[in-house]
This record gives C-alpha cells, structure tokens and sequence, in this order.
C-alpha cells in the first residue's frame, strides 16, 4: 500500500512539474515586446524562400532539407510547404488560422503567402486575418511609395486599407519563336514584330499570314484569357452581393476563342494550360507561335519545356497590356513577432537594391518602379534564353499602364471553371446555351451561397 | 477487503481483446457517420474563410439535391460501371473456367494467376495519370496509330463522351478482372469433381458442362459479385476524376456520384455531401441486404457452394 501511495505522488510530482514547465515558456513569450523565437511562414513553394536566402541580410544558414532558415539572432524560420494544386495550400492554411487564437505562441502563423486569384480572400476586413500594415508600422505611402500601384490595390481591403506587399509583379508580355518570325515575316526584331500584334485587329491579320505557312499563333485559347478576364469592369461579384455578374470582356473571350479556334488559329489538340500538350507545345517540334507569359512564366514554364538551343526565343508588346500572377506577402493576425514581419516585409519589399538584385539573379520583375526604369536601360539586364534581349524594356512600360481588375474572393473558382465549361463549347460538345448551364451548375456547387448568374445582354 | 469469488470467468479477456476494435469503430467510424446524417440536415458551409452555419434546415438539403443533376449523376456512375463490369465478368468466367479444367492441363497456373492480378496493386489514381498521358492527343498511342498508318489525324480519345467512358470502363476492368478470375476459380474448385466425371461418362460436351453444370453451381458466388461490384461501382472515384481532371468531361457525362460530392466539398459544404452521403448509405444499404439474405440463407438451390459456406460458418460459431 505504502509503495502504491509512493509511486502515485512521484507522478503527480512529475505531472506537476512538466505543466509548470508548460506554464511558464507560454507566459515568456506571451509578454508582450518580446519577440517569439519561431518565425512560421505559409508558402507553396520555395520560390519566397530562395528570394530571403538570398537578399535578407539576417539570415545566417537554412537547414539541408530547407525547412528551418536561422537567422543571426537565433530566431527560427520554419517553412510550412503545401502545394497549391487543388487547393491544398489554402485549406491547409484555412485550418492554421482558424486554430491561430488558440495556438501556442510558436506555433502562431507569422506570416503567409497568397497569390493574386484568391489574395482577396485574405484581406477581407471583416474576417481581419492579414494585418494592415500600419499596425505593423509601415506606412504604405511613404515606405512603399516606390512601388506600382496597382499591386498596393490589389493587397487593400475594400475600405482601402493595405494588408500585404509583393515583391513582385507580373505584366505579361508576347514571347514568340524567332524562327517562326524570320520564316513568316523574314524578320525577328522584337519592334517589328511588334507592329504585327500591337491589338487584336492586327494579330488577326497576322495569324492568317502565320496560318498560311502552316503555323499557329497560339497553342490553346485558355492562354488569351488572361488579356480577357484581368481587364473586367467589375469585379465576379459585387462586395456584399450573392450574385455573379460575368463581365462583357468575357463575353468577348468566348466569342473570339471560339472564332480564333474555328480559323484554325489555335492548336485544337491542345486543350487549356498547364498540361502535357500545352508543355509540348513549347518544344522545338510544336507550330505554335507565341505564349503569352509574364516574367515567371518565360523563367519558370517555357524555360523548362523548350529543348532547342537557347536565343530561340524573344518577347514584344503583348496586344493588350495584362497582369498575370503575383504572390502577396501577409503578416498574419496574432502573430508573435511583428518586429521580425515589419523587417522581412520591408526587406523583401520595399528595398530597391534588394529587389533589383532578385531580378538580376531570379529574372523577376520586381515591384520598384524607379529600379525596373533602370534595369529597362541597363544591358546587364540581358537574357540569354531570349538572345541577349533585354525583357525589362518591354516590361516595363507595360507595367505602368496595368490597371488591375476588381477582385472578389470567388475570382480563383470563377476564373477556373469558366475556362471548363466553355472548354466543351469550343470543341462542339455542347451548345453555347449548355456551356452557360454548365458553368451555372459548377460555380453553386463551388460557393454554395451564390444565388444567381448573371449574363451581360 | 471483499471476498474474492471461487469460480474463474475467461469471458472478460475475450472482451478485453475485443475491445480496442470496438472502441476505435466508435471513434473513427460511427461518430463520424452519425455527424455525417445530422449535418446533412443544416446549411453548413465555408464562404471564404467565414464559416456559415450550422443552421437547422430540416429537409432542404435533400430536396435541393433531387432538384439537381443528381440522378443524372448516378445514370452516369451506372453506365461507367456496366462498361467495366460485363467484359470483366465474362472473361473472369471464361479464364476460371480454363484455369480450372483439369484436361486442358495448363502450365505456370500460379504465374499467370499473379500476372492477372497485378493491375489491382497499382494505385487506381496513378493508373489514370498513365492512361491520361498515353490517350492525349499528342500521346504515344496516337503517335502509334498515325505511324502505323491507322488514322491521318490524332484521335481525340478524352474529347468523345464514347472515348472517355470506354477509357474509364477499360481502366475497371483491368484492375478487377483477375480479383473476380481468383474468386470464380475458388467457387469453380469448390464443385465436386464427381459431378463433372459423371457428365463425361454420359458424353455431355464441354460448353453443356459449362452452362448445365458450372453456372448453377456457382451462381451465389456469381450474385456476390454482382453485388460487391455494384457497390464498389458507386462509389467510383478516382479513375474518371483524375483522367478527367475533376471535370468530368466532356459536358459532365463521366461525373460520378462520388465527384459530385467531392465539389461539394470543395467549399467544405458538410450539410450538402452529408445528405448526398445519406443517399448513397441508403442505396449501398439496400445492396448489403440482398449480400446479406444471399450468404446466410439456407441454400436454396442446394448448390454445393452454398453449403460449404453455411457448414464453414458452423465451424466458426463454434
């Protein structure tokens, strides 16, 4: 009996023990100005943590699996990595904010990735998610006043409060095959060929040319859309509204696919993007053209897909000025350690040598409107993959005349799903009148508290 | 101190083995079910990151559903597992039945009973990826076709309702045809060999052994088939969603039921895919029934499977 009574006070000794020991590291880094020794960052892939490697200056060594970075103070960046296919990344994320109140102070969300189709989501005022950056102590006027603005609108609630910065941002351009142009036009000069897809009334011109030696000037109609669906009026759906009003200028990407496809045009056997066709169609034995590709895309999916020599490739003006992508930089609600956010957040963002040198080393184009006038007239700026063109210069004026589209946090779902329903319409599995059901069907089984849709007349 | 009692009882040990089954089957499996059928019943889903709900909406889930392509949905499912399911049966008949005739003497049985089996272990899901890549239009089936002169032009394989679902049905009966080539063989060995030599004394010809004699005698297990496919066919998922991309294209005619519920899921809509879930428990239910009337009743037909079975069951109870 007595050893019984023994052992039963040693464990509630060692009980008491582990929950004081509980107790008191939570109450550490719960005072507040202490900053917590854990950074946590949400991200899809490396792409943010290759650019703090390498331009924050306090970052000391990453671990070899790359999933801790150190930094010289001993504070600990964990990288929490999933993929964005299928919407993993934002139900993973989804989840860690919705536990954010009550998790450990090291086990907090510090900060997380979005990208432009679903940033929207993340800054809604009402679900106060992403920290206005005031409350973190930059002043968007005067801290980021060098960058474009259209990226400070994208990442700003609907009362115009800012909640995140990018380092970078994506106006797309033309990226065409040099032997294609020298074959059809007997010319490969980025500013004459240019002249022959300046708006759409001339690049139809030009495709018949392109269609008579048998070449294509796009692979698939999902590639236009971009021109198309980033230069609505209106956003998908109104703030406060339950309906989708699909705007005119989508109307008129479904006519002109449908019209481009029928004149053979587009390559009919590649069917929408990010697929084995559409990758085969950047190689040597493909016919197509032209992609139309921000500075990501060129570096980071027609790179890799083209198997020919490098210099085969050169951009121009695209024949409507776009936006395509872009990853927002979030301090996240609740977060431990501001202090560390506010000093990525500035590093990444808002320095001009940093973010010149992640355009040198990472071929981005980068969100400094004075550094990007600088890199269009540097010639060290220059591309080998695109024989030794300098892209920033067309880059750049494209940039300044982008005026980003509303957004609405239903863009990614809608975006998406039009292209598939009317993806059947083109091939003439279905009528115009079924594809518009069909996408009716999809989106309420997307967002259930959609009540209607809307056609423009 | 209590008395202790005098007799030993070992029925508590049988419990306490049993017991981590029980209590893991309540915690990962019926509470969930039961969240499943009361969540079915309210509006309860994610706009955004803003949860809506729980709200009690009675019926309107169910009603809502019967409005929608539901059952157009479930004809689908139908279709795609009929495609599959017939030439799997027939040629697991045809197989079972020369791999048992003992005068066609065979060789390598077991090497081909393996091979046979084989596209069962491949994940389903990495099996469409290989068809989605081998059946583009730029795939190397077409490239085949087109240099051995077959076709001018690259066929459009996943642009055809017909393609799509022969891809899917085909996809089927690859993986489960050496399953049902296993389990006809067990049944077939299970008829004794009297019967087959008596019909050979009386000059019976092979196909009147195979539909006078083989066919009867394995019909439970024929029916088990059946059924277990049936039910297996409706909850048909991975194939058509990844070689179709979640689309179930074209213009949704190989969506399934399962796909359906897993959009549904997308905007985390518990009250809507529960309901569609009770729908399917329902439909699989009435399908365990007749599994369940067909393996426990006293053999009708007197077949001889049957009765093994029963006299099997016996020996467990005891």
């Amino acid at each position: 009996m007595k050893r019984k009574w023994i052992a039963m006070l040693l464990t509630a000794a060692v009980a008491a023990g582990t929950l004081t020991g509980c107790g008191s590291s939570g109450a550490d880094s719960g005072t507040s100005g202490e900053e917590g020794k854990v950074i946590n960052i949400y991200t899809w892939n490396n792409e943010f943590r290759e650019r703090v490697e390498l331009i924050y200056p306090e970052v000391e060594k990453t671990s070899e699996d790359g999933t801790v970075t150190t930094l010289k103070d001993g504070t600990e960046i964990h990288w929490i990595v999933n993929p964005n296919q299928d919407g993993v990344y934002q139900q993973k994320l989804d989840e860690a904010l919705l536990k954010q109140a009550d998790a450990p102070a090291d086990e907090k969300v510090d900060i997380f990735l979005s990208e432009t189709d679903y940033v929207n989501k993340y800054t809604d005022a009402d679900a106060d998610v992403a920290m206005p950056l005031t409350d973190l102590g930059i002043d968007p006027d005067a801290d980021l006043a060098d960058q474009y603005e259209f990226t400070k609108t994208t990442a700003s609630d609907v009362n115009g409060v800012q909640r995140g910065s990018t380092w970078q941002c994506c106006p797309g351009l033309l990226v065409y095959r040099r032997d294609i142009a020298k074959d059809v036009f007997g010319t490969d000069d980025p500013e004459a060929v240019a002249e022959k897809t300046k708006d759409w009334d001339t690049l139809k011109v030009t495709a018949e040319e392109l269609k008579a030696k048998g070449y294509y000037t796009f692979a698939s109609y999902a590639d236009t859309f971009r021109l198309y669906g980033n230069n609505i009026a209106q956003s998908w759906v109104a703030p406060g509204e339950t309906s989708i009003k699909v705007d005119p200028m989508i109307m008129s990407w479904i006519a002109d696919s449908k019209e481009w496809l029928d004149a053979g045009y587009l390559n009919e056997t590649v069917k929408g993007q990010w697929n084995d066709d559409w990758n085969k169609a950047m190689g040597s034995q493909s016919k197509v053209f032209a992609f139309l590709f921000p500075a990501w895309g060129i570096d980071f999916t027609l790179k890799p897909n083209w198997d020919g020599e490098s210099g085969a490739w050169a951009v121009t003006t695209p024949p409507q000025e776009y936006n395509w992508g872009g990853s927002y930089i979030h301090a996240c609600t609740g977060t431990d350690n501001p202090e560390h956010v506010k000093d990525i957040i500035l590093a990444m963002t808002a320095d001009k040598d940093n973010l010149l040198k992640i355009s040198k080393e990472k071929a981005d184009f980068t969100n400094t409107k004075s550094g990007m006038q600088e890199a269009a007239s540097d010639n060290s700026f220059a591309s080998e993959f695109l024989g030794g063109q300098n892209p920033f210069t067309y880059f750049a004026p494209v940039a300044e005349n982008i005026k980003i589209a509303p957004l609405s946090a239903y863009d990614q779902g809608c975006v998406e799903l039009i292209q598939n329903s009317f993806s059947d319409y083109y091939q003439d599995k279905v009528d115009y009148d079924k594809a518009k059901a069909n996408f009716e069907t999809a989106i309420r089984e997307r967002y259930p508290d959609v009540t209607e849709v809307v056609w423009p007349q | 101190m209590k008395k202790k009692s005098k007799s030993i009882s070992y029925a508590k040990w049988g419990y306490i083995f049993i017991l981590p089954f029980f209590v893991s089957f309540f915690i990962f499996s019926l509470i969930p079910l039961i969240d499943t059928i009361r969540y079915s019943f309210f509006e309860y889903y994610r706009s955004g990151i803003k949860e809506i709900g729980p709200n009690f909406i009675g019926m309107a889930n169910y009603a809502e559903l019967l409005k929608s392509d539901m059952l157009k949905y479930g004809g689908n499912t139908l279709i795609l597992w009929l495609i599959g399911f017939i030439p799997q049966i027939l040629v697991a008949l045809l197989l079972a039945v020369w791999f048992t005739d003992i005068r066609m003497k065979i060789h390598a049985k077991q090497f081909f009973k393996v091979v046979i089996y084989l596209p069962n272990l491949i994940m389903a899901s990495a099996f469409a990826m290989l068809f989605f890549t081998m059946f583009s239009t730029n795939g190397p089936v077409n490239e085949i076709l087109m240099s051995m002169g077959l076709t001018e032009k690259a066929i459009d394989f996943m642009g055809t309702v017909g393609g799509t679902r022969s891809l899917i049905g085909l996809m089927n009966f690859l993986m489960w045809f050496g399953n049902t080539t296993i389990m006809l063989m067990a049944a077939i060995m299970g008829i004794s060999v009297d019967i087959f030599e008596a019909s050979d004394l009386d000059g019976c010809t092979g196909l009147q052994r195979f539909f006078y004699i083989t066919l009867p005698q394995i019909r439970p297990i024929l029916a088990y088939t059946l059924i277990t496919s049936v039910i297996g066919g409706l909850q048909m998922f991975d194939v058509p969603q990844i070689l179709t991309n979640g689309q179930g294209n074209p213009d949704r005619t190989s969506m399934t039921l399962i796909m359906f519920l897993n959009n549904h899921l997308k905007s985390r809509n518990y009250g809507m895919a529960g309901a569609l879930s009770v729908y399917l428990f329902i439909v699989s239910g009435i399908l365990c029934f007749f599994v369940y009337k067909m393996t426990i009743d006293d053999d009708p037909d007197g077949s001889k499977a049957a009765a093994k079975k029963k006299a099997k069951e016996e020996r467990r109870r005891r």
